[in-house]
């Protein structure tokens, strides 16, 4: 390779400090605010530093602690569902050819790119009748609209890969339907299970529109209550909420950082985050 | 038999849930629901609907958020995949923190750009450091403004990363050779890129594109925070019509989501002809 020259490489350098600058950015004065005791105009730092906002957070009465046990409840619940419900519909769709397939898996791709507004108002009216608005139990089942979608297509990804011969060579050995799933299939789509899951999770946990309509201002997860916060004023409160919010979200991103490289189908995940 | 078993569960779901609630929201937008008595469809809502100034003014904008974010967004996103495909000292940090937005919700990025460009904002108080500005009132109005300036520069920080990801492994499976036979016939390296890379990663560009205009264009919360209250964006004009008071303007919302429904469905005509045989991996 020729030697690049200096301009171009500092050109290079510099764009990428400002790029990665930019996408930090935002999340400095959240950061900032979750430590403030009033901070006004034209100050650049606060004056005065406090952890009020953080005991307010974590306080009994502000129901914070209430809100992020809510949503990790929610957001569990919606991912065990897409999981339990997911792996059976990948396996359909990544090992065999069958009459309108095409036609389910444009079912399955819709609800990825048509945005929730335009069905939660349609489910609402019905969940009405069914007594399901304002229930946690609402808020789970319409949950499962972005996140199964992802699910399945992880698992169709990871069992298009998959070689059932040894599911075959389990059961001639007397292994029973059972014990073939548990020691054989499940191990070798873990993988997949886990990234899926991931996605599911993080997915109903950044749930706006979908959790206000049909929870209906009862169920309060932790965007609903961050959102109050914010359009009320409470910077400082609405600081640390944010920092808790994004927790799981970054300590995922950590951990799999490897795992959810773009070529996994379903990286479009974080297009609905 | 086997195959509609394992697929039951999941097309029930998503059946009866958003076929459904789209069907539902298409009925009661015809003023037809015989369960409450509503037997004669009538098209009463989408006439209110497209003779309003508000309804055009507000999908004008949202069309306008919707593209003008995806096309920077995109444009930049090629950008940043190019810088961050070479090798580099410090490359696996870099990576990190250009992929550390992708789980960062939205609505965070939204209340971040809020304190960041608004009149009081971290860039408003370094104007008056610099005694550009003397009071909050001189900066110039980047969020809740008529250019939705600010929900825009939200969308462009949150998918310049989701767009560079999808890139960045489009450009992986392509390798580099293509472009090392170009460049050793004589082309120059915008002429490699332009003739060789872009069309390559075209159509990964192209799907991504999709995701993010049909999420743009759909979203609630983002203008919710950042938007002017007139016109406000499709969904949020959809929301408050359903949660009006007068519950005759539910019809009127449930047209507006059809109309964000339909847009959605060319997109994902869009999607499904450039994206080659995406679900099976």
């Amino acid at each position: 390779m020729h030697q690049e020259p200096v301009l171009t490489r500092s050109f290079r350098v510099l764009t990428g400090i400002v790029l990665i600058t930019w996408l930090i950015l935002p999340l400095i004065p959240l950061a900032i605010w979750s430590f403030a005791k009033g901070w006004f105009f034209p100050d650049i730092l606060p004056k005065t530093w406090s952890l009020r906002a953080w005991e307010y957070a974590f306080s009994d009465t502000s129901g914070v602690i209430d809100s992020l046990w809510l949503t990790i409840g929610i957001s569990l619940a919606a991912t065990v569902l897409s999981i339990l419900v997911g792996v059976p519909a990948g396996r359909a769709l990544g090992m065999y050819k069958f009459r309108g397939k095409e036609a389910v898996e444009l079912m399955i791709l819709a609800p990825t790119i048509v945005p929730g507004i335009a069905v939660v108002l349609g489910i609402h009216s019905v969940f009405i009748s069914m007594g399901l608005n304002n229930t946690v139990f609402g808020v789970i089942l319409v949950h499962l609209i972005p996140t199964l979608p992802y699910m399945v297509l992880v698992m169709a990804g990871i069992f298009a890969n998959y070689d059932p011969a040894f599911e075959a060579q389990a059961r001639s050995l007397g292994a029973s339907a059972f014990k073939t799933f548990w020691y054989v299939t499940l191990p070798a789509i873990m993988p997949g299970i886990i990234v899926g899951g991931l996605f599911a999770f993080l997915v109903s946990w950044s749930q706006y529109i979908l959790t206000l309509l049909i929870g209906g201002g009862r169920v309060v997860t932790l965007p609903l209550l961050l959102f109050n916060f914010a359009t009320s004023g409470r910077n400082d409160i609405t600081g640390a909420i944010g920092m808790i919010y994004i927790l799981p979200g970054i300590i995922i991103l950590i951990l799999t950082a490897k795992h959810l490289s773009g070529r996994s189908g379903a990286v479009g995940g974080f297009g609905q985050i | 038999m086997k195959i509609f078993l394992l697929l039951l569960p999941a097309m029930s779901i998503i059946v009866l849930l958003f076929f459904g609630g789209l069907l539902i929201g298409l009925m009661r937008s015809f003023n037809y629901m015989p369960v409450i008595g509503l037997t004669d469809p009538d098209f009463s809502a989408y006439v209110a609907v497209f003779t309003d100034r508000e309804f055009y003014l507000s999908f004008m904008l949202t069309f306008h958020i919707a593209f003008t974010s995806t096309v920077i967004s995109s444009i930049l996103a090629i950008g940043a995949a190019l810088l961050l495909r070479r090798s580099f000292a410090g490359r696996a940090i870099v990576n990190f923190l250009f992929q550390l937005n992708l789980t960062v919700p939205h609505l965070v990025g939204a209340i971040g750009m809020l304190y960041l460009f608004s009149q009081s904002g971290s860039f408003a108080r370094l104007a008056a450091e610099w005694g550009m500005i003397t009071k909050p009132s001189d900066f110039p109005a980047l969020v809740f403004d008529p250019y939705a300036i600010g929900i825009i520069l939200q969308y462009v920080w949150k998918e310049i990363p989701f767009i560079g990801v999808i890139i960045l492994a489009n450009m992986q499976s392509i390798g580099e050779d293509y472009e090392s036979v170009a460049r050793s016939l004589g082309a120059s390296k915008w002429q490699t890129f332009r003739y060789v890379l872009l069309p390559l990663i075209f159509p990964g560009v192209l799907s991504a594109s999709v995701m993010v205009f049909a999420f743009t264009f759909g979203a609630y919360e983002i203008p919710a925070i950042l938007g002017a209250n007139f016109p406000a964006a499709l969904p949020v004009l959809a929301y408050r019509k359903y949660t009006d008071v007068d519950l005759a303007a539910r019809p009127e919302a449930m047209a507006m989501a059809i109309v964000i429904a339909i847009l959605s469905a060319v997109m994902i005509y869009f999607y499904v002809r450039y994206s080659r045989r995406r679900v099976r991996g």
